[in-house]
């Protein structure tokens, strides 16, 4: 089960939620279908509205939901998909975005395509292996 | 005699090492010269210049800075203060200051960057098999790096990498992650980049960044070696280098395509992006030295290195607070 006072784990079922949400939620509705999901890591006790609030106003600041003030009470969606995050996180990750990567150590950095080339060789695959 | 050293350990000594092939017999040893080379190069360079400076106020460092603080009260220089004297000072504390502050920013930058990029994975990604320290991103290109961090550091794998290898290359892969967490090498590595930042215009500093990450890669081949046969590991470099080198074009595309903040990043840098930063030439190196192993250097020759290492570090000290 989830410990109720990690954010994190939070946050995380909060994103879940809302990437896979059509539409956009009001923290009401995010607490309902947070009961609804059927998975193990859910919270097993209803959160409490204004924890759901108070996550939702973490994930804004980091940039992850937006916030429909146009609307009583606020819709919250998801800013980015959750492809488009991961991709930007191993867009980094890769090196292609400078000075990000310095945080962390690679199991392999670049591949220059001479090497690529000698690396093929070696592995013995013909280039229409790798589609 | 220290400003000779200062020249020695700023460019003959290093380029020897850099281009010497024992370092790939044991990359351990020539880590531990790399780092007393750097640490004894920017001491030796920042003390001959702070004893040349002090010479008017005294023959020796102690006796001279407290007669340099004694003369800055009073106002008064001492006879024979010429404007070199004034300037050596001055490029002392100014390097000084320098590589220290820098140092600084680089561990602050970095730390930074990885309370986000955890983050970002908490939410990106899912354990393996339960175990907490390792994730599993949702991504083709095969990948594997690990994010360290006091209490919380990750291993994380992407879906491509995991279809890509077999068991035994994958525990290969994560032995590798494994070591650069447990030998703690992003410090190491968080130094040398610092370094080379503040010296942008240093080629040394440059040759001296990407020796250091080679070695680092090398040391934890060596642990994951305990784990699994060379093959399997050389097979699993190899495997993953082809593999992301036939992604790159795929990658950056999509990555443009779906992330504006990453593609806004990249289009600075156009079609190209950090190959210069990142030369490679690091994965064949590490291949080599797996499919035709080497001895490791002879205890002779560890201890030479070693000892060599521990003068480095004694020298500069014993001028500078010794006479």
């Amino acid at each position: 089960m989830v410990c109720m006072g990690s954010l994190g784990v939070l946050e995380r079922l909060m994103m879940d939620v809302l990437w896979d949400s059509a539409t956009s939620l009001t923290a009401n509705e995010l607490k309902q279908s947070l009961l609804n999901r059927d998975i193990a890591a859910a919270p097993t006790k209803p959160l409490a509205t204004t924890t759901v609030l108070t996550v939702l106003s973490r994930l804004e600041t980091k940039g992850f939901v937006t916030r429909d003030r146009s609307v009583r009470p606020h819709a919250y969606t998801s800013l980015m998909t959750r492809a488009a995050h991961t991709a930007g996180l191993l867009h980094e990750v890769l090196g292609q975005v400078p000075d990000r990567e310095a945080a962390l150590v690679r199991f392999i950095g670049g591949v220059s395509p001479e090497e690529a080339e000698t690396l093929r060789q070696l592995l013995g695959v013909a280039t229409s292996d790798h589609a | 005699m220290l400003g000779a050293i200062a020249v020695l350990l700023a460019w003959p000594v290093p380029l020897m090492l850099a281009r010497s092939h024992w370092p790939a017999r044991s990359p351990g040893v020539a880590l531990v010269l790399w780092q007393a080379i750097a640490l004894s190069g920017g001491i030796s360079m920042i003390g001959s210049l702070l004893l040349y400076g002090l010479v008017p106020f005294g023959s020796a460092l102690r006796q001279g800075i407290v007669a340099l603080g004694g003369d800055l009260r009073t106002g008064t220089l001492p006879a024979g203060t010429s404007f070199t004297h004034v300037l050596a000072l001055g490029a002392a504390i100014l390097l000084g200051t320098h590589l220290l502050l820098n140092l600084l920013a680089t561990f602050v930058r970095a730390e930074r960057q990885r309370r986000r990029h955890h983050t970002l994975i908490t939410l990106l990604s899912d354990p393996l098999n339960g175990q907490p320290g390792m994730r599993v991103i949702d991504h083709p290109a095969p990948v594997a790096y690990c994010l360290p961090g006091a209490g919380h550091s990750a291993t994380v794998l992407s879906n491509g990498l995991l279809r890509l290898l077999d068991a035994d290359q994958l525990r290969a892969v994560i032995a590798h992650e494994q070591a650069h967490l447990v030998q703690q090498h992003h410090l190491v590595l968080l130094a040398f980049k610092s370094w080379h930042s503040a010296l942008p215009w240093f080629p040394i500093a440059n040759r001296a960044e990407n020796a250091v990450a080679l070695l680092v890669e090398m040391l934890a081949d060596d642990y994951a070696r305990r784990v699994v046969d060379d093959h399997t590991l050389a097979r699993a470099i190899a495997l993953v280098g082809f593999g992301l080198a036939g992604f790159a074009p795929k990658r950056t595309r999509e990555a443009d395509a779906l992330a504006p903040a990453a593609a806004s990043a990249s289009l600075t840098n156009d079609v190209v992006p950090a190959e210069v930063e990142h030369p490679a030439h690091q994965v064949m190196p590490r291949v080599a030295r797996l499919v035709n192993p080497t001895e490791p250097l002879r205890h002779t020759a560890t201890a030479g290195a070693l000892t060599m290492s521990a003068v480095l570090l004694a020298g500069p000290a014993l001028i500078l607070f010794g006479a």
